[in-house]
């Protein structure tokens, strides 16, 4: 099974990396765009075929490691 | 006065922390391999600067969940007064012992020069040497110094005397300036800047000496 996991800024925190592209993109004549944020994207093999014990699994690896819930939160896609 | 420096692959200041604590104090520290379980007793924790695990993932997330981290935390959160500069800062907020996260500096670039500081409190046993509101000059060196934690939590700090030094300007776009930060007990404290960089004047200011000469005249 594969977990497809985004991590991205909560909302409020100020994510320097999102404005530079934002910018960039406005400087190359790209408009309409109002704002970018910059997030982390991670893909897991995982051997476990049972999809509720491998999304707690993937939860606790989020809590845990992968995310820093401080600043930051996740999303958890099964497959 | 017994020290370790815990040394994580990677990290690049676990030299430079052990020469001035050797400096200051007239004793070689320990130096504790990531992958240790247990060291000596000591009466001084350090966690050095410098991209341990090549910043992955987050910077000091990797470094924070290695095998010694759990007991320099348990030490730590016993009362073994504990510093993290740099990196060693980023580690002590991912292992949860620090409140707050480090992010990626608001202006994008790495900083890497002197700063002036303000010692905000001389009630611990790492600023007790220095003057509240003397201005000291100690050098960056960061990528992801921009201290964030919500504005409860900054509130909370500040207002328990747990903000050690603030930049005198802003460097890296960190929450209300801060630059360094004390757990409640104040026997940990965490910094960006790099005073083991400022313990003599060969290496441009000895500001940064006050710091360890506060720790060993606490410990004696």
């Amino acid at each position: 099974m594969k977990a497809r996991i985004h991590v991205t800024l909560k909302n409020g925190v100020l994510d320097p990396q999102g404005k530079a592209i934002e910018h960039a993109l406005s400087n190359m004549g790209f408009g309409g765009v109002d704002g970018a944020r910059q997030g982390k994207y991670i893909e897991l093999d995982l051997n476990e075929t049972d999809k509720t014990k491998a999304e707690a699994a993937v939860d606790e690896m989020c809590r845990k490691l992968i995310a820093n819930t401080v600043i930051e939160n996740y999303s958890i896609e099964l497959e | 006065m017994k020290s370790a420096v815990i040394v994580f692959p990677g990290s690049n200041c676990d030299r430079d922390m052990a020469v001035a604590i050797e400096k200051v104090t007239g004793a070689k520290p320990l130096m504790v391999w990531h992958q240790e379980t247990d060291f000596d007793k000591v009466d001084f924790i350090a966690l050095p600067g410098g991209f341990s695990y090549g910043d992955y993932l987050r910077c000091g997330a990797m470094s924070a969940r290695s095998t010694i981290m759990k007991e320099v935390v348990k030490r730590a959160e016993a009362g073994t007064p504990t510093l993290g500069v740099c990196n060693g800062f980023q580690v002590l907020t991912e292992a949860g012992v620090l409140p707050g996260a480090l992010m990626r500096n608001a202006n994008l670039h790495f900083v890497c020069r002197d700063v002036e500081l303000s010692v905000e409190t001389t009630d611990s046993i790492f600023t007790k040497s220095y003057t509240v509101g003397s201005p000291i000059t100690v050098p960056v060196a960061h990528h992801d110094g921009n201290y964030f934690a919500d504005s409860d939590t900054l509130d909370r700090l500040e207002g328990e005397g747990q903000v050690a030094f603030k930049y005198a300007a802003d460097v890296n776009g960190a929450q209300r300036r801060i630059a360094g930060v004390l757990n409640k007990k104040k026997n940990i404290l965490g910094m960006m800047p790099h005073p083991e960089r400022m313990i003599e004047p060969a290496l441009g200011g000895s500001d940064g000496r006050l710091l360890f000469q506060s720790v060993l005249e606490s410990i004696g």
